[in-house]
């Protein structure tokens, strides 16, 4: 079981949606978050004073799925969100030890 | 209902003569009746009817003179809220929304109660030089009747309640510059005192009976402020400054980050705010006739040079025009266009309203900070300078054509301003903002020191980090909902 974590531009959130189920994602988890990586922010003037926003909004993807769908998700996401400029995003993967059904207690991969 | 039915016996009698005047026309050209006429009745009947068609005519005008003068005064208060609510909430923190609003809507409460019982009377009040007296208290003798020393067509009722809604915008003026940081308590006192102590003053100075630099009403200095240059902005945005300077900066500031949380709400305000104004400016002609539209014309022309004037500048430093500069640029123009409109041209307003657009950005962002103070909402950077700026350009460029209010012994029109050749108009100007400034900082220091000694100004760190909304009120602008 391995959890996705996919960080993305926000406006790239419809296209990876609907990559995702293509490959057969049943479900997701979707947050709006603010992050950098090596993208710098921008700045922003208010009545002459200088901000600099260097977090700068992001969507961020939750998923744990099965170990057999991985690879073919992180491709369908890759390819949905690359746009080839800096501040594309990133995607995580790690080990999920277990998942429970809260309706029925059922476990493991019967639970995603 | 006793005057509405009056008025409307004087309709049915000019109705009435109106049906008759043919009648009367046509029975004439009989040779015999005339005679009779001539020798009998007429006369005294033509004089009673010349007297009910211009009593007719009078009460025409006086109606539609207080029909816009109403008008004026809903236009007026709609400046305070929502119109400055909005405009001052969207530009603090989401934690202080509430509190900033709260501090205008206070002041739509607070102060017309303290109108009502003495502040009329300190104000427009007859009494001496400095400050009206105490005969109108309670609102005494301030009836439906006018008061041709101030406006001789519509009921002293109305001219009082329109002048109560500019005794509130001032004071919520002045919220800018303290807040996100002072006790809800102590603005309320401190603000009800300075509509006391300072603005009442300065209103009687310029617009009240026996007034020290009252143009229309023969004063020592006359000045030319026709909607509240001095009275209302100067005094305000003075008094913000100092407010500013002695409350100290807020926590963090200018370390941290405090953009607007929204400047939608902040656009909204100010497109109310320029709505308002016409009632403002246009409302102070104090009747409906040519005037006010030279005012509304002035007011319109000022704020939207200003607009093009503040948004160049800040396209040119800053590489972009935004949003925010460009209604804080229409806000600079209506401040300083509102002593002179009523008496400038629209090119003079157009000339007016492009330097307070600059003037006021240069303010805001050079000089304030290079002394780093903390004018929260820039207060003074747009209405105490903008008023400043636009007390003394309306000493250039006021106009004999568009008002004349300077006359000879023998009632002939005087030159106005500096462009007609009257420079010693540049020094009354100069000493109404002199008088303006003076008792702004001499009465808001003392004040601000009598309220910090009696509950103390400011909130306490904690108070102020968590925010004025939950610790002043109890309450939060945007309540954040954890079940659906």
């Amino acid at each position: 079981m391995t959890k996705v974590e996919a960080v993305i531009q926000t406006s790239k959130l419809d296209a990876v949606k609907e990559a995702l189920h293509e490959v057969g994602v049943e479900g997701m988890t979707v947050l709006e978050a603010r992050g950098h990586g090596r993208q710098k922010g921008h700045t922003e003037f208010y009545r002459g004073r200088e901000y600099t926003v260097d977090l700068i909004p992001k969507i961020k993807i939750e998923m744990v799925l099965a170990d057999d769908m991985v690879e073919k998700t992180v491709q369908a996401i890759a390819t949905a969100a690359r746009t080839g400029k800096i501040g594309d995003g990133k995607i995580f993967l790690s080990k999920v030890d277990d998942a429970i059904r809260i309706r029925n207690d059922e476990r493991g991969d019967g639970a995603l | 209902m006793d005057i509405q039915k009056h008025w409307f016996q004087r309709l049915a009698l000019f109705l009435c003569l109106l049906c008759c005047s043919p009648a009367a026309l046509l029975a004439r050209p009989v040779p015999g009746r005339a005679q009779t006429a001539a020798a009998g009745v007429a006369p005294s009947v033509q004089v009673d009817r010349l007297a009910a068609v211009e009593q007719a005519a009078a009460d025409a005008k006086s109606s539609a003179d207080n029909a816009w003068m109403l008008v004026s005064a809903a236009l007026v208060l709609l400046m305070t809220g929502p119109g400055l609510a909005l405009f001052y909430g969207g530009l603090v923190r989401k934690k202080n929304v509430l509190s900033i609003m709260m501090q205008s809507f206070a002041m739509m409460a607070v102060i017309t109660v303290v109108w009502a019982i003495v502040g009329y009377s300190l104000a427009f009040g007859s009494g001496y030089s400095f400050i009206g007296g105490l005969h109108n208290i309670f609102l005494r003798g301030v009836g439906l009747q006018p008061d041709p020393a101030y406006a001789a067509t519509i009921p002293s009722q109305t001219y009082m309640v329109y002048q109560l809604m500019f005794a509130i915008i001032t004071p919520a003026l002045i919220t800018g510059a303290f807040a996100e940081r002072m006790k809800f308590s102590a603005m309320l006192l401190f603000l009800t005192l300075w509509s006391l102590c300072v603005y009442d003053p300065m209103a009687h100075m310029v617009w009240g009976k026996g007034g020290l630099l009252n143009a229309a009403l023969g004063g020592r200095f006359p000045i030319l402020d026709f909607a509240g240059g001095t009275v209302v902005h100067v005094t305000s945005g003075v008094s913000a400054l100092v407010c500013a300077l002695y409350l100290g900066k807020r926590l963090g500031y200018p370390r941290e980050a405090m953009p607007p949380h929204s400047v939608v709400l902040s656009f909204i305000g100010a497109c109310l705010l320029w709505v308002g104004w016409f009632g403002f400016n246009a409302g102070s002609a104090l009747a409906s006739g040519t005037l006010a539209t030279s005012a509304f014309v002035a007011t319109h022309f000022g704020a939207a040079a200003a607009v093009v004037g503040w948004s160049g500048a800040e396209w040119i430093r800053n590489g972009k025009p935004s949003a925010l500069g460009a209604i804080s640029g229409a806000v600079a123009g209506l401040v300083a266009i509102t002593p002179a409109a009523g008496f400038v041209s629209p090119m003079s307003a157009l000339v007016i309203g492009l330097i307070a657009g600059v003037f006021c950005f240069w303010m805001v962002t050079v000089v304030k900070s290079r002394f780093s103070y903390d004018d929260s909402l820039d207060a003074f950077g747009v209405h105490g300078a903008g008023g400043t700026i636009g007390a003394l350009l309306t000493g250039v460029f006021a106009s004999s054509a568009i008002n004349p209010i300077f006359k000879d012994a023998h009632g002939n029109v005087l030159p106005s301003g500096l462009l007609e050749g009257n420079a010693h108009q540049i020094l009354n100007q100069l000493m109404g903002v002199a008088v303006a400034w003076t008792i702004a900082i001499v009465g808001t220091l003392i004040l601000l020191k009598f309220v910090d000694l009696v509950i103390g100004l400011r909130v306490s760190e904690d108070h102020e980090t968590q925010g004025l909304d939950l610790s002043q009120h109890g309450e939060e602008g945007y309540y954040w909902e954890t079940s659906a």
